[in-house]
This record gives C-alpha cells, structure tokens and sequence, in this order.
C-alpha cells in the first residue's frame, strides 16, 4: 500500500461516498487486523489515549460487541450509551446530544440510529470521527465491508463475481451499503425477493432485478440472505412467513440445483425455516461465522484508518508484540 | 381619504389582459383611474419609472399558525411577511391550535388580521370539526365570521361521503373546498417522494400515485355534486392531466402549485437536507415539467406558497423527525420572476395573473384587478433589480428557505393595502420579526 492512497476523510457515514480505492484501502487494512485477534495477547496500543462513544438509539447486540472488541483491541477507551436509561429516553434531540458529546472531547462516535441520515447528521456538527453503524434504512457500511471481505477471501477477485441479496431489500441497509461498496468494487448485483420488498427504482442503482429465487440462485455465485423481520408479515408486505420461506426462502434443495457451488453469506440475527433454512445456515456453503470474524477486522480497521493511522503501518501494527 | 397617482410605470392588469406604460391614481382606498398623463391634482405622487405596477398578490394557502404555535409565526408577522412578498392578500389555513371550526376563532384571525397592519388576512374554517374527518364545521357560521374557505389542511378528507356532504353543503355559501388530495393509506409515513432518491437515501416515500388517485376522486367528486373544489399543491404530472381534462368537461376545479414544487426535484434531497422536507414532497424533473406547462396553459391558476413556518430547531433534527414546511411568502415573485419569467417558460403578465387574478377569483375575494372602483391593492416591482435570498433578512419568524443563498431578480419595492403604502423596501432594512404598533414602513 503506497503512501499516496487516498485517506478515508473524517466519517465513515457509508460506502456509498467512497472510492473504489477507499474500500480497497479498509478491505486491505483489514488482513493484518484479521490475524490480532487469534493470538492470545489480542491487543495493540495504536488507539492508546482515544476514546470513543459507542451511541446506539436502537437495540443490537452483534453490531455493538463486534465494535467494542475492535476499539478494546485496538486499545481505545469506550463509553456505551443505549437508547434506554440514557438522556437519549429523556427526550433530549439528536443535535444536544452532539454538543454534550464535543463538549466532552470525544474523539469518535459510533452511532446507530432509527433514522436514515442520522449519523451523516452527527458527523457534520462534530469535529470528532463519525461511524455509521446503522442509520434506519440507509447504510450499514461496516456490515458492508465486512460482507465484502468475505467473499473476497473465497473468492480472491471480486471483478465479475456475482452477488445476489436476497429478501426484504427494501427496508434493508445492509442491501444498500453492499450495493454501493460491491458495484463499486466491479462486481456484478442482483437483489431478488417479493416486489413489495424491492424499493422503487433499484435498476438504477446497478443492479439486477430477479422476481424468482431459482433464478437468483441459478445466477449467482453468492447469496447474501437478508433477515425477514416479523413486523413486515404485520405491516402487510408478505402475507405469511410460511408462503415467504416456501418461495423466497434459500433451502438446501434450491442450493443444490444451482449450477455451481454457491457461498451462502446472512448478516445475522437469522430467522431460521424463514429466510435460511437451517442445513443451509450450518452447511459447507454458510460463511456466517467467518462474516462475524472479519467484522471485528474490518471495523479495527476503519477505526485506525479514521484515527490517523497510515494504512502500510497497519502492517507494523500486527508486529506489535503486546505486553 | 388620501389621494396617490403612481406615475410611469408599466401597468400590468392581468383581469383585464393589459399591459402599458402609464399613471394608476389611487382615491379613498381604491383604484380611481388607469391610463396614460393622469393629473395629480394635489396627490401624492409616486415615481413609477421602470417599475412594474401590478394588482396584489394574493396566496390562497398560508400557515400563520396562531393560534397555538406563535414560537413559529403570529398572525402579525405573516401578515408583514407577506406584504413584504408584495402579497395583500392570504389566506390562512385552520390547522392551529385549537382547530379554527368555529365562528369564534374565525372571528379571532379576523380581527387579529385587521390589527396586523399587513396583508388581509382571510381564514380557511376547517371542514371537519377539530379535522378529525368526522362531522362537518358549521359552514353557515364560519362564513358569517369570516371565513372565506373551508380546508381540513395537511390531510385529505379521508372518507369520500364526508368529502361528497363538504362539497355539496359549501354550495349553499359559496364557498370553495380546499383539498389536500392524497390517498392516506398510501401516502401514510411517508416523508419524500417515492422513487430512486428515496431508495438511495432509505427513506421512506410518499408515492406519486397516492396524490393521483386523490385527485382523480375529489374531482369526481366535484363533478357529481357542483361543488367548488380548489386543488391545493399540486405536485405530479398525473395530477395536472386530471385536473386539464376535468376543466375541458367544466368541472368547477381551480388548482394552486408551489415555486417549490415548480422549481426543484427530489434530487435536492441527496444530503437529507431539512429545508427541502415538504408536503407533498418535491417529485422528479417530468413532473416539475408538466407543472410548469400546467401553470403556463392555465390548467393550475393559482400560485400559493404553502408558507409554513418551522422553529429553527424544528429543522434541525434528522429528516424523518423534522416537520414538513418551508416559507415562502418573502422568495416567491422573485424565485419565479427569475426561473420562469426570464427563463422564457413563463410571461410577466400570465406570472402576475397566477399570483393575483387566479387566486382572488379561486377564493371569491376583491382585488386581482386594476379596474377603476376596485379595491387599491397594489404591488410595484423593480423587475432588474438582483438580491440574494437571505433567510436571516426575512420579516417572518420562519427560516426554512429551500432558496437560501440564491441569486434573483426583480423585487417588491411598495406594497399598497386599500391603498395604504404598508411596505416600502427603501425604508431601510427589512424588518425583523415584530415591529412596533406603526402599521407599515410609511
């Protein structure tokens, strides 16, 4: 990695945003950071004296613990704020919040929110460094990257592979950050799921439009299987979640009449018999595990990479033998 | 009463389809004569050269919003703003707090207007009680006190016989019904428009189709029953070929769009910014096309603003959290004047008549001509003049500008009021926020 690489800016509110050559830039900081954390002293001082705000005005678990391990491993001081038995609950707006948080010299900010924009927001009224990690149905960049590795650890190239997103896209970040970061990166996209659960004008974005899983599956050499939440069979968007999984859902029957070996990647948490079918979730195609795994590298190292650090020290960093 | 003869200007009468150089003599309130080398005779004279004299423009959809939400505009300083805009006349809608539904609070905007020392201001009673889209406001009553209109405001009549009972019952008083055209079920939570933008952002969108299918039924309606219908914000392509094939069977519809809705597209809205939140929200360019060709041809004849003042920190929040509304009454003539007029899409006289004939015949009012005996309400405009839109110079308490920072041309400079001078751009700078008693900067 040369010096002349593009920084990442102050914020990472997306993938949308950035370069190609910025994603690569986080993707490849990420390999060393992978190795840190399986070894038995998992730390390195490279964020030594930052401290960071982990600001969740949703609930989430994976998301949240996946980037505590990255700032404790990485050495930061963190501070969890939830949405409940927080100031947050108390009414206070999005905007005091921010001034509390300048005012007491934070130097980043993980945010999740219920509202897309949210944290594009919060980054342009602090100075500190701004993360997504979630902004209603907008971004989830982390989740995107940290997809992205994946596939580009099985599969090495990413130019011309063919990635399909399957289920509720609509109301999905996770969609759109992969959508943004893999069009960008010279791959091919498909989405597919229920038209009541593909948002308007998706073609335009890049993408391919499948009405019938068969098809996806036919085309695809990954799947990326997107949660069903409960509410949309209450809101009316599929009427039944058993009619969901009989036509939507990826099973091992469909997997194995796809043409070729398919990579069977879910963000998590997943409704087992509704999106995935179990076999599937625990077979040889699931990469789900190892999607948890880089999520706690990629996001060590969009920290390091917004803090400062150079990404040819990220080499050096591993080198550290800690103490 | 005080005599006025404005001399040399270019007279632009759009009710009578006039447009020449020449003097407007102003007596006892009202318009005394019109025409080339008037005497003065002991009037006060008033230079005209290079500007445009024009009837008032008069909006048919503000928000004022008192009573109830004075932290964001009162009855006083929308009325200023508006003579600022050189607008004489509005019309102000019921969503306050409480709802205007009945003869007493109609009679407080009347005489809270009347004290302004601004535009008239002329209320819009509510059509359902507390616009709970339930039981019809006493129309006979509201009239009686004042009220010009009736607009459940902010949201469709939501069931069609309430809407058919509203459009029969406003017959026997005249009175136009305002519609806020929407299919509520389709349109409910969203807070864009419905489409690329909106898929790119993760917001959730209003789908243009709900505002089709709105129309589509408050026009059949209004032809079944006889009634007046006053489309208010139209926003879609859809909306305007309805409302021009509704008007060549002889519907009674009159239609109003915004200089938003005219001028922007929800492309603006890529940054989430709060100040291009409105309702209905801003479409795609083949939209904002059919409406500038729905202006031009007279299928919408109305200009309204939709003036709808936002506390400060009311705007800034994350989008879905902020209210719709953006001001308007101090920006539209020049927004328009700048885009449309001297964009060639758009006559000076036919602009004129959209923001003063158009409305003043919608709402049944006097004024929107200068036809000598007609009430002396008048704009004058200086249409070389450039300015920048600068929300903190605004009169109104509102900020929320989606024409912040832009460069114009063409301004009010006199605003007359029954032939009062009530605004004089020259009187230094624009006012901020409530003046003193003295009605006007005379």
């Amino acid at each position: 990695m040369s010096l002349t690489t593009p920084p990442l800016g102050k914020d990472l509110t997306g993938l949308e945003p950035l370069s190609a050559d910025q994603i690569r830039v986080i993707l490849d900081t990420a390999e060393p950071f992978k190795e840190i954390t399986e070894r038995r002293v998992k730390k390195v001082p490279v964020l030594r004296g930052k401290t960071i705000v982990n600001l969740f005005f949703e609930a989430s678990t994976r998301t949240r613990i996946s980037f505590e391990f990255a700032e404790k491993r990485l050495s930061a001081d963190t501070v969890n704020i939830g949405a409940t038995g927080s100031s947050v609950s108390k009414g206070e707006t999005l905007v005091d919040t921010a001034r509390n948080l300048e005012a007491m010299s934070i130097d980043m900010v993980v945010i999740r929110h219920w509202s897309a924009g949210a944290a594009a927001f919060l980054a342009a009224r602090i100075p500190s460094n701004v993360i997504n990690a979630g902004d209603g149905a907008h971004e989830h960049p982390t989740q995107g990257l940290l997809d992205i590795l994946t596939l580009r650890d099985h599969f090495g190239a990413l130019e011309g592979l063919r990635v399909c997103i399957v289920g509720d896209v609509l109301h999905s970040r996770v969609a759109r950050s992969n959508i943004y970061g893999l069009v960008k990166l010279g791959a091919e996209v498909g989405v597919c799921g229920p038209r009541t659960l593909l948002p308007a004008g998706i073609e335009e974005l890049g993408v391919t439009v499948f009405g019938h899983v068969e098809d996806a599956v036919d085309w695809a050499d990954a799947v990326n299987v997107l949660r069903l939440q409960l509410e949309r069979m209450q809101d009316g968007f599929v009427p039944s979640l058993r009619e969901y999984n009989r036509v939507f859902g990826i099973t091992r029957e469909r997997l194995e009449r796809a043409p070729r070996r398919l990579l069977i990647l879910h963000p998590g948490p997943m409704n087992r018999g509704v999106e995935i079918d179990s076999d599937v979730a625990d077979g040889p195609h699931s990469v789900i595990l190892q999607q948890v795994t880089n999520g706690v590298a990629v996001r060590m190292a969009v920290l390091y990479l917004l803090a400062g650090g150079a990404p040819h020290l990220a080499e050096a960093a591993r080198d550290w033998t800690g103490s | 009463m005080s005599r006025l003869l404005i001399r040399g200007g270019r007279v632009i009468d759009p009710a009578a389809g006039t447009d020449l150089e020449g003097d407007v003599l102003v007596e006892g309130g009202r318009i005394g004569a019109v025409g080339a080398g008037l005497e003065a005779d002991g009037a006060d004279v008033v230079d005209g050269a290079g500007l445009v004299v024009a009837p008032g423009f008069v909006d048919p959809h503000v928000h004022l919003c008192e009573p109830g939400w004075e932290h964001r505009e009162t009855i006083r300083t929308g009325s200023r703003a508006a003579v600022a805009g050189g607008y004489t006349a509005v019309c102000c809608m019921p969503d306050t707090d409480p709802v205007v539904d009945d003869p007493a609070s109609v009679g407080f905007i009347v005489a809270e207007g009347r004290r302004a020392g601004g535009a008239r201001v002329f209320p819009a009673a509510a059509v359902s009680k507390g616009r709970k889209g339930e039981q019809l406001t006493e129309f006979g009553e509201v009239v009686d006190a004042g009220a010009v209109a009736v607009a459940d405001a902010g949201r469709p009549v939501e069931s069609s016989s309430l809407m058919r009972l509203a459009l029969q019952y406003a017959r026997s008083f005249d009175v136009p019904v305002l519609a806020h055209c929407e299919d509520a079920g389709l349109a409910r939570g969203g807070v864009m428009h419905e489409g690329v933008v909106s898929t790119r952002l993760g917001l959730r969108g209003k789908p243009a189709v709900a505002e089709e299918i709105g129309v589509a039924r408050d026009l059949a309606l209004a032809e079944a029953t006889g009634g007046r219908l006053h489309i208010q914000r139209v926003s879609t392509a859809a909306a305007t070929a309805l409302i021009r094939r509704a008007r060549e069977r002889g519907v009674r519809v009159t239609a109003e769009v915004t200089p938003h809705h005219l001028l922007l597209t929800h492309d603006v809205l890529a940054n989430y910014g709060t100040d291009y939140k409105v309702d209905p929200p801003l479409r795609t360019s083949s939209d904002v096309k059919a409406l500038r060709e729905a202006l031009a041809d007279g299928t919408i004849d109305c200009i309204a603003t939709d003036h709808a003042p936002r506390h400060y920190d009311e705007k800034e929040q994350a989008f879905d959290d902020a209210p719709f509304g953006v001001v308007g009454l101090e920006t539209a003539f020049a927004v328009l004047h700048t885009r449309l007029v001297r964009g060639g899409e758009l006559t000076l006289p036919a602009l004129l008549e959209r923001m003063s004939t158009g409305p003043t015949r919608a709402l049944g009012l006097d004024g929107g001509a200068l036809a000598p005996g007609r009430q002396a309400d008048l704009v004058l405009v200086d249409p070389g003049v450039e300015w920048t839109i600068e929300s903190a110079d605004f009169v109104s308490k509102g900020r929320s500008t989606p024409f912040e920072g832009e460069g114009v041309v063409g301004r009010v400079v006199r605003t007359l009021v029954g032939g009062e001078t009530v605004w004089r751009l020259d009187e230094g700078p624009l006012r901020r926020g409530p003046g003193p008693s003295d009605p006007a900067g005379t």
